[in-house]
């Protein structure tokens, strides 16, 4: 949290300092700054790299935090020209405060049952989840994971008998690794990033799905590449990294 | 005379974050905040579980003391230092350690759970675990010292006298280091009551079975920062009732 706060602060003196008028004239517009929801981070530092080499001569820089958080900083001014959120509400709050151009949807994450390899506690859909001889995890509720994953009981009007409460998807998908749990909740793309450490059961009913957005800021004005760069994120490239990151298409 | 002034400065480095949180207390939200629920279950849990860990460590670490302070054997050095072990490794590596033991695929772990059911990750059982393990040692430390400064000749004139070695160490050794015996008690609970890392490792997270009040301090740091100021204001508060309680009533140094 301390991290992305502090970079939030930096990475703007790192723009100021960059478009100074000795850059030249274009100089102003060489840098992009990129507010990113944190669960993107990985994928982002990968498609930031793809960018810069795509558009020689351009820099992208990002602060990447919780969607909340980077939301209401948009919205007290913070001199972003990006930003991409993993709820497409705050984009949209921020496109109807007149901050944002338009909400332009890019990928989707969706919640999947993880189980150790080779699945022990034979667990073959959502309802197992209820069984109180499986050893079942999900994230704490102040973790993306953790929210959607109640949410998602809620919406199937499931009753788990949840067993942990993990304070990240990392520490829940390495007890899930090692077998010390038979199921647990979390995003796709937590799954992939665990690196295929456990196996992927899709959840077919409910609501466990989130869509992720961007928008190009407008502070006074957007910056004249910032389109380019929300256009790269929804472009073949762009795509392609998503994807290898766990992102389904929008 | 520099003794005093450094005292005070001494005292002034311990007691200044603490002086932090109370300016940022929200004191007209406290008596809400600290009778939710969440909170309550996870002050019990930790009074509960924080005080078998303590008994469990008098069980095994007051023996254990009793060998490394009187006994002399090969290696006693060695298994001094192993003793204190848990004392320096990271509690999380510590929990994690208990799991690969302990765990449902652990060297002990499988088997126990194979033999008899019993499971203790995740379980009330398994915070008792973690905490022993971290805490225990604080009251060993303690006590061995204790016991190696302590005057054997008493010791020895009650055995001369006929007394068996239980009884000894029951009616002469144990008197004789009650102070410190006391302290390292008192050591023992406060270390298993602030236990955080290798419990959230070991025993996972939920409310009333695992959910202690470190655990509880954590997560509500993350969501609601006053929450979480309240918590450890309680904390703060139990753990100096029973210090200051102990510390007057059993001391011999007022």
């Amino acid at each position: 949290m301390a991290n992305h706060r502090a970079s939030a602060v930096v990475a703007p003196l790192v723009v100021a300092l960059l478009s100074t008028p000795g850059c030249g004239a274009g100089g102003s517009e060489s840098t992009l700054l990129v507010f990113a929801a944190a669960s993107l981070s990985d994928a982002f530092e990968e498609l930031g790299e793809a960018f810069e080499t795509a558009h020689p001569g351009m820099d992208v820089d990002f602060s990447f935090g919780s969607s909340a958080g980077l939301a209401q900083q948009v919205l007290d001014g913070a001199p972003a020209d990006v930003f991409a959120s993993a709820d497409v509400s705050h984009v949209v709050e921020i496109v109807d405060a007149g901050t944002g151009q338009e909400v332009v949807p890019f990928a989707r994450n969706r919640l999947v049952l993880a189980v150790p390899r080779g699945n022990p506690g034979r667990v073959s859909s959502l309802a197992d989840v209820t069984d109180e001889a499986l050893l079942v995890g999900v994230c704490a509720p102040h973790v993306p994971c953790g929210r959607a994953a109640r949410s998602l009981f809620a919406s199937v009007g499931v009753a788990a008998s949840v067993d942990t409460e993990e304070i990240d998807a990392r520490s829940l998908l390495s007890k899930l690794a090692a077998g010390e749990l038979d199921v647990g909740l979390a995003y796709r793309t937590d799954v992939q990033a665990a690196g295929g450490t456990v196996d992927v059961i899709d959840v077919t009913a409910g609501d466990g799905e989130i869509t992720y957005a961007a928008t190009v800021v407008i502070h006074p004005r957007p910056a004249a590449t910032a389109d380019r760069f929300v256009a790269f994120i929804g472009g073949t490239a762009g795509q392609s990294i998503l994807r290898r990151h766990g992102f389904l298409t929008p | 005379m520099l003794l005093v002034p450094l005292a005070v400065a001494g005292v002034g480095f311990l007691l200044l974050p603490f002086a932090g949180l109370l300016q940022r207390t929200p004191w007209s939200s406290l008596p809400s905040l600290v009778t939710e629920p969440v909170v309550v279950d996870a002050l019990r849990l930790s009074v509960v579980t924080a005080t078998l860990a303590t008994v469990t460590s008098l069980v095994l670490g007051v023996p254990l003391a009793w060998v490394l302070a009187r006994m002399t054997f090969p290696g006693r050095a060695l298994l001094r230092a192993l003793v204190t072990l848990p004392m320096v490794l990271p509690p999380v590596v510590g929990g994690t350690a208990l799991l690969f033991a302990l765990g449902r695929r652990g060297l002990v772990g499988g088997p126990l759970e194979r033999a008899t059911g019993i499971l203790l990750p995740f379980s009330t059982a398994g915070v008792v675990v973690a905490t022993t393990f971290v805490a225990m040692p604080f009251l060993v430390i303690t006590l061995e010292a204790a016991l190696r400064g302590a005057d054997r000749r008493y010791e020895d004139a009650a055995a001369t006298l006929g007394a068996r070695r239980l009884t000894v160490f029951r009616r002469v050794t144990l008197p004789l280091v009650a102070p410190s015996l006391l302290a390292g008690t008192v050591l023992c609970w406060a270390r298993a009551l602030g236990e955080f890392g290798a419990t959230i490792t070991f025993a996972g997270n939920l409310q009333g079975r695992t959910q202690t009040m470190p655990l509880a301090v954590f997560l509500a740091l993350e969501s609601d920062r006053e929450a979480a100021i309240a918590l450890s204001l309680v904390l703060i508060a139990l753990s100096l009732v029973v210090l200051v309680a102990l510390r007057d009533r059993w001391s011999p140094f007022p």
